[in-house]
């Protein structure tokens, strides 16, 4: 048996656009020996899913494999049968998606779908034994009630325990090798860690191989032997984990390091007699009678100041901000508005007071109209609340693509579909910016990019910020978003505050136990930590 | 105790259903009075003087006010009593019962055959989509419901029945047939309903399966090592059924509420018939039943639709 398992050589994928096909992979080599993890990092668009896939004889609809080889266990993926290649995946090569919740099938039970493939599929154990190893895996992985949960529908369980059910499915022919695609990009820090834990603990005494995907360099810097890094489709750099982390030889990959450093300073605390723009006072919701999702909510925000709402996913970051709009009216408690109650229903509130609160959301691929220009999505808010038409309109909006460093003439015909991630992003906040606001709500407005451009997003933000003296309330469940941005914090758990205090004495010591957790999750790049912080963890 | 959500929601459902049949009794009732002249013209013919007419009307209670005939009938219906007919004086429970018979049997003959048919023809378009099998199943289905129902039964007429001479041409199969003569005489206007209603639950399959291949989860299942047909079959239909249980019903409801024609052509003693042939008597009691079976027939069949699109939905069954 050799110690190769995996060999790729000179791979090219190509993708359909429109008529012609654009390359997406271009030649790219990749070893693996049996036991190994190999971390594949870079932005989105490198390419590194379409890689992971390839791995196993997999393209997607729409690409396709034009050269190169892809044997495995001296076997050549590419040129064997369809039905071979079938019977090679989820058997021996298996695959962990980034998003379970849309990976499972949701009209089947958990355990159903990890029984699958080594009974139905691939004929290996008779159900009875599948269920049992199920139980014993489930319960390696660390999920609650390891003999009940898989009975439930995928719908019954939580993000979490659904990304560790995935790991759990993926193990169940004891696969040689594992593509894991971004299996914890899209869980809250606090439960990453552990998932990250079990998988790098079932993953070791396995002695499975795998491929490691993400575009996360401290998660994968915990769980690779080596690391690739790729660029628009081509390796840039591979090195075993630890001198890649020490001395990253490319300035691409220096680059990625880099990116963190931006931070902005505090601002002093405002006179304690200045009103502030927003004041959320004693603030309950519910979505069911009787049962608050946001808990007597207090905080305030002043001009110029940047307020940070973080906690996990459920905590009410997201409630707050519909509390504000009016989209959710509080049960008891007010938002007010420069001093003034705002009226809690959205149907109640004036034309000005709609004006004046705007928001800027997550994904600005759903957020603006795709058969709109550029023009049209820009102007609407202007005639809406400012009453500009004709040439006054179209100079306002050449001005506020100027703002958010868009050339006006190249951009304001477009669709959004002709734009990047992070231009469409740009687009979101000149329209907010359209109806000249003294306050904007940013839900999780970086969440969706890469980091450089994530970056140049914030930056925007900051400046837009001292030009014109706006008010920000930032959610986010990065905290690196929120060193970066924030003036002022505020800890959301289970719908309550838990703490709020300015940025500097929320990052220094001593923490409320839940901040603590938050702060304590955020994986750094040390390949040690995921190991000592667990061990702390199991003391504490 | 708290009902279980399926119970509470067929509860409500059929009381609704109800209040659906209490309005359309209405719109049929009086949307009938609005048709110029009445049974007693119509029997009695242009050359009754207006006298005989008038004394023909008292009899059949029809000099009575409008609303007054409604309620008097609505009593009835709630009793069970649907009265008696106008034109002939049988009781119309009775007069409907055979008829309403005959109807059904057409309806589950041509379903028994067209939804296994149409469900699994779209489940080979969607498994072998693109192919010269997928159109070939397009282009026929299409072909037949572009027909109208009368030409496509005419067309049948003429070479199974008149050319061929496989097949009867009067579908009439008197009061003591068995069941294999009952089949035999019924085949071609069951066919024609087949190749009318096949094209609509054949593409709504397709369409709903297609539609789900982009899922991640199909995705999941091939890199699962499943082959194409476990990914249809296990993956994809499980997620499609509410569709196509949705289309199935609505052409179900058809093949008893929308048959009339084909009835005429074949000469079979159906419900539609009965309802046309009352409409132009103006015999509003048997109208006015032929009417709430029918809606109560749709009622009914877009219920089970929903139960099952819940109960197949484990989202709906299952809560967290």
């Amino acid at each position: 048996m050799s110690d190769t398992l995996l060999t790729i050589r000179d791979l090219r994928i190509e993708g359909r656009q429109g008529d012609i096909w654009q390359p997406i992979i271009k030649c790219v080599d990749l070893d693996l020996r049996r036991g190994e993890v190999l971390g594949l990092i870079g932005e989105s668009g490198a390419g590194k899913s379409t890689l992971g896939l390839a791995a196993m004889g997999y393209s997607r609809d729409g690409t396709r494999i034009s050269q190169g080889s892809v044997t495995f266990d001296g076997m050549d993926l590419l040129g064997m049968s369809e039905r071979r290649r079938r019977g090679l995946r989820g058997k021996r090569i298996a695959y962990v998606a980034q998003s379970a919740a849309a990976y499972f099938n949701p009209a089947h039970r958990l355990i159903d779908q990890y029984a699958e493939a080594p009974t139905s599929i691939h004929r290996l154990i008779p159900r009875g034994q599948a269920e049992q190893e199920a139980r014993e895996i489930y319960a390696q992985l660390r999920l609650p009630n390891p003999d009940e949960i898989g009975f439930r529908y995928p719908h019954q369980v939580s993000g979490g325990q659904l990304q560790r059910a995935m790991t759990a499915m993926a193990m169940s022919c004891k696969p040689d090798l594992i593509i894991f695609d971004e299996p914890t990009t899209a869980l809250d820090v606090t439960t990453q860690i552990e998932v990250l834990g079990a998988i790098r603990d079932v993953v070791r005494e396995l002695g499975t191989a795998a491929i490691y995907i993400t575009h996360d360099l401290a998660v994968v810097a915990q769980m690779a032997d080596r690391i690739k890094i790729l660029l628009r489709g081509e390796e840039v750099e591979e090195q075993p984990t630890r001198d890649m982390l020490a001395a990253p030889k490319e300035e691409y990959s220096r680059s990625l390091w880099a990116v963190r450093s931006f931070t902005s300073e505090e601002k002093s605390a405002p006179a304690s007699d200045e009103v502030p723009v927003i004041r959320v006072r004693n603030v309950t919701a519910e979505y069911v009678r009787g049962a608050p999702v946001l808990d007597d909510v207090s905080f305030d925000i002043h001009a110029g100041h940047t307020v940070a709402v973080v906690g996990e996913s459920g905590s009410g970051k997201s409630t707050t901000a519909r509390a504000i709009t009016g989209l959710l009216p509080p049960v008891a408690g007010a938002i007010e508005l420069d001093g003034a109650a705002l009226p809690a229903q959205l149907a109640a509130r004036s034309k000005d007071e709609l004006r004046q609160v705007q928001m800027i959301y997550q994904s600005a691929d759903t957020a603006l109209n795709p058969k709109q220009t550029i023009r049209e999505i820009i102007g609407r808010p202007i005639r809406f609340y400012l009453g500009l038409r004709g040439k006054a309109q179209e100079e306002k909006i050449r001005e506020l693509l100027s703002a958010i460093e868009l050339e006006p003439d190249q951009f304001i015909d477009r669709y959004p579909a002709a734009l990047s991630g992070g231009q469409k992003q740009r687009i979101g906040i000149a329209r907010a910016l359209a109806a000249e606001p003294r306050f904007i709500i940013c839900d999780e407005v970086t969440s969706a990019l890469d980091q450089l451009v994530a970056e140049g997003i914030l930056r925007l933000l900051k400046r837009l910020q001292e030009e014109r003296g706006l008010a920000y309330m930032f959610i986010t469940h990065d905290l690196a978003t929120v060193k970066a941005i924030a003036d002022y914090v505020v800890v959301m758990q289970k719908g309550r505050v838990v703490e709020q205090g300015p940025k500097g004495q929320m990052f220094s010591p001593p923490h409320h136990p839940y901040t603590k957790l938050l702060l304590s999750s955020v994986p750094e790049m040390d390949p040690d930590w995921l190991d000592t912080t667990i061990q702390d963890r199991k003391k504490g | 105790m708290t009902l279980h959500p399926l119970v509470s929601m067929i509860l409500h459902r059929l009381a609704l259903g109800l209040l659906t049949l209490f309005a359309i009794s209405l719109f049929i009732f009086f949307a009938i009075e609005l048709l110029p002249g009445d049974l007693a013209e119509e029997v009695l013919g242009q050359s009754a003087t207006p006298e005989t007419v008038e004394a023909f009307r008292r009899e059949l209670g029809l000099d009575q006010p409008a609303m007054l005939r409604y309620f008097n009938w609505l009593g009835g219906v709630v009793r069970g009593d649907f009265g008696t007919s106008l034109a002939n004086g049988r009781d119309i429970a009775e007069l409907l019962a055979g008829r309403f018979a005959n109807t059904l049997f057409l309806a589950i003959y041509a379903a028994a055959i067209a939804v296994p048919l149409s469900i699994t023809l779209g489940l080979l378009a969607a498994l072998y989509r693109g192919s010269w099998f997928d159109r070939a199943v397009n282009i026929l289905t299409l072909t037949s419901i572009s027909f109208p129902e009368y030409f496509v039964a005419y067309i049948l007429l003429l070479y199974f029945s008149v050319t061929w001479g496989l097949f009867p041409s009067i579908a009439d199969f008197g009061s003591d047939a068995d069941l294999s003569t009952m089949l035999f005489r019924t085949f071609l206007p069951a066919l024609t309903l087949v190749l009318v209603v096949t094209a609509h639950m054949m593409r709504m399959t397709r369409a709903a399966i297609i539609n789900l291949l982009a899922q991640p989860y199909i995705e999941m299942a091939r890199l699962k090592g499943a082959s194409p047909v476990r990914v249809i079959l296990r993956h994809a239909l499980p997620n499609a059924l509410a569709p196509i249980v949705n289309v199935v019903a609505l052409n179900l409801a058809y093949l008893v509420t929308g048959v009339v024609i084909v009835e005429v052509v074949f000469v079979y003693p159906g419900l539609g018939q009965l309802m046309v042939d009352s409409v132009a008597k103006r015999d509003i009691p048997v109208v006015q039943a032929c009417c709430l079976i029918f809606a109560g027939i749709y009622i009914l069949l877009n219920l089970g639709a929903d139960v099952l699109a819940i109960a197949t939905n484990p989202r709906l069954m299952h809560r967290k």
